[in-house]
C-alpha cells in the first residue's frame, strides 16, 4: 500500500477524451492523474484501430487512431499529467473532507476533489473462451490453471501446456514456453495464423522437432477438481473429441471491453452508461463527472468530437469544485497571454 | 430484405435489412447483444456470427483482413463470419445467422 497521491483531478481512462480533458483542465491550472488498464495511452484508438483512418475529427480530414493519440499527447505535454498505466480503477470512496479516494488494483491511491470517468466502454480485459466453468481454474497460481498472460515463465517449466489462438501472443508464447514445457500443444481453428510470419516459421520448426504439437481444434471442456486443472477435451475439425493431460491452459484471443468495477462506484448506471447533465457532465454524485462514450444524456452521440466538448464543460465545473474561492475568467488561447504562458508558446 | 437472426438464448428474430448497411448494424439496431466494439472496422471480432443453412456459401468470401481478425474470435466454426463485413443486399434476402457466444 503506497502513500495516497493528492491532486486536483483523477481521470479514469487515457483514451482521446481523457487526454483532451488534461488540456482543458490544464488551461485552468488544474493538475491531473490518469489511470488506465492498458499499457499505453489512446484507449480504443490505439488498442482497436491504431492504423484505421478516422474522418470526423474537426480540422483533421484524415487521421489514424495512433496519429490522433500522438497529437493529443503533444498538445497536453505542457500540463505534465501523471499516468498510471496497467492499473485498473478498482474502488472509489468519499473522504470525510469531501474529497474522493480512488484505488487501483495495483495498490495506488489517488485523492482528489474531482473524479472524471472517461472510460469509454469500460476496461479492456482478455477474452474468455466460452468453455464451461473456466472461471474455476483462473487465478490458481503461476504455471497452473487458466492464464490470459504469462508473468513468470519459469513457473511453466515441466508443465503440460495447452495454448489456444492464432495471433502474435499465442505464437510468441508457444515459442517461448516450448523449451521449458513438458509438453506444449497449440490449438487454433484453422491451419493458418495472423501472427508475424517469422513467428509462424519458428512454430513450424518447433513442430518439426516435436517440441510443439499443433492441432486444428478447440478446447471444449476443462477437467479437474477443486480448481486444479488436470486435462482438457479438444474437438477437432471433424468434431472428433479427445482428452489431453493439461496443467495450464493459455487462451490468447486478444482483449474485449467489459464495464468492470465502475459498475460498483454507485453512479446510478443506466444500461452500463453514466447519466450526466449537459451543462457540467457531472453524474448524479457531485464531484464525479463522466465524459466520452461512458456517459448518457438526451441526444448523446458516441463521437470523439462530442467527448472533446464534454471535457471542456466538465473542466469549467471542476474548477469551481477544486478552487471554490477563486474566480474563473473565460479566456481564449489565441489572445490570452496567461494561457499562452501555460502552453509554453508565450512570445 | 429480411435477416433471420438467432440470439444467444436460441430465440429467432426477423430483422429488416437495409441495402448497403452491414448485418452487424441491423443486428445492433434490433437490440441484439452484438458488442461490435470497433464500430464496424473489422478490428475487434466482437460481431462474430455463424451463417447457417447454406447461406455461408452464397456470401462473397471473407477478405484476408476478416480471416485474420477471425483468429481473435472465440468459438470459431467453418461458417463463422464477422457480421460487420456482410453487406445487406436483395440477394441475401432470408439470410440466416446466429450470434456467436461471447
Amino acid at each position: 500500500m503506497s502513500t495516497p497521491i493528492e491532486t486536483d483531478v483523477v481521470i479514469v481512462g487515457a483514451g482521446p477524451i481523457g487526454l483532451f480533458a488534461v488540456f482543458e483542465l490544464g488551461l485552468l491550472d488544474l493538475k491531473a492523474h490518469l489511470v488506465d488498464i492498458l499499457d499505453r495511452p489512446g484507449g480504443q484508438c490505439t488498442e482497436l484501430y491504431p492504423e484505421k483512418p478516422i474522418y470526423d475529427i474537426p480540422g483533421l480530414p484524415i487521421v489514424t487512431g495512433q496519429e490522433l493519440t500522438n497529437k493529443l499527447l503533444d498538445q497536453i505535454k505542457p500540463f505534465g499529467a501523471q499516468y498510471h498505466f496497467n492499473e485498473m480503477a478498482s474502488g472509489l470512496e468519499k473522504l470525510a473532507d469531501g474529497r474522493w479516494r480512488l484505488k487501483t488494483d495495483a495498490g495506488t491511491e489517488l485523492v482528489a476533489p474531482v473524479i472524471v470517468i472517461a472510460a469509454g466502454g469500460g476496461s479492456f480485459v482478455p477474452k474468455r473462451p466460452p468453455v464451461p466453468h473456466i472461471e474455476a481454474y483462473e487465478n490458481r497460481g503461476d504455471g497452473v490453471g487458466v492464464h490470459y498472460a504469462v508473468r513468470k515463465m519459469e513457473a511453466f517449466r515441466g508443465k503440460n501446456i495447452v495454448i489456444a489462438g492464432g495471433g502474435d501472443s499465442a505464437l510468441d508464447w508457444t515459442i517461448n514456453l516450448a523449451p521449458l514445457a513438458k509438453s506444449l500443444t497449440l490449438v487454433h481453428h484453422r491451419d493458418g495464423f495472423r501472427a508475424a510470419q517469422h513467428s509462424v516459421n519458428q512454430m513450424r520448426e518447433l513442430e518439426r522437432e516435436g517440441r510443439v504439437k499443433f492441432h486444428v481444434a478447440s478446447v471444449k471442456q476443462l477437467h479437474g477438481e477443486h480448481g486444479k486443472l488436470t486435462g482438457v477435451t479438444l474437438s477437432g475439425a471433424d468434431k472428433k473429441e479427445w482428452q489431453l493431460e493439461t496443467d495450464a491452459f493459455l487462451p490468447f484471443f486478444g482483449l474485449t471491453i467489459k464495464l468492470g468495477p465502475i459498475a460498483e462506484f454507485g453512479l446510478n448506471l443506466h444500461e452500463n452508461l453514466i447519466p450526466v447533465d449537459t451543462a457540467r457532465f457531472e453524474s448524479m454524485t457531485p464531484g464525479i463527472f463522466a465524459i466520452g462514450d461512458i456517459n448518457s444524456y438526451p441526444g448523446k452521440l458516441k463521437l470523439i468530437l462530442s467527448g472533446f466538448h464534454e471535457a471542456a464543460l466538465m473542466a469549467q465545473a471542476a474548477f469551481h469544485i477544486c478552487r471554490p474561492n477563486e474566480k474563473l475568467r473565460f479566456q481564449y488561447t489565441t489572445s490570452s497571454s496567461s494561457l499562452q504562458k501555460k502552453l509554453g508558446v508565450h512570445a | 430484405m429480411k435477416i433471420f437472426a438467432t440470439d444467444r438464448k436460441g430465440a429467432e428474430h426477423v430483422i429488416e435489412g437495409r441495402d448497403g448497411w452491414s448485418v452487424m448494424e441491423m443486428l445492433r439496431d434490433a437490440g441484439l447483444p452484438v458488442a461490435a466494439e470497433c464500430g464496424g472496422a473489422c478490428a475487434c471480432a466482437t460481431c462474430h456470427v455463424y451463417v447457417n443453412d447454406g447461406w455461408y456459401e452464397k456470401l462473397s468470401p471473407p477478405s484476408d483482413a476478416e480471416v485474420d481478425m477471425l483468429d481473435m474470435a472465440l468459438a470459431v466454426e467453418p461458417n463463422s463470419r464477422l457480421s460487420c463485413q456482410i453487406v445487406c443486399a436483395e440477394a441475401l434476402d432470408g439470410i440466416k445467422v446466429t450470434v456467436a457466444p461471447e
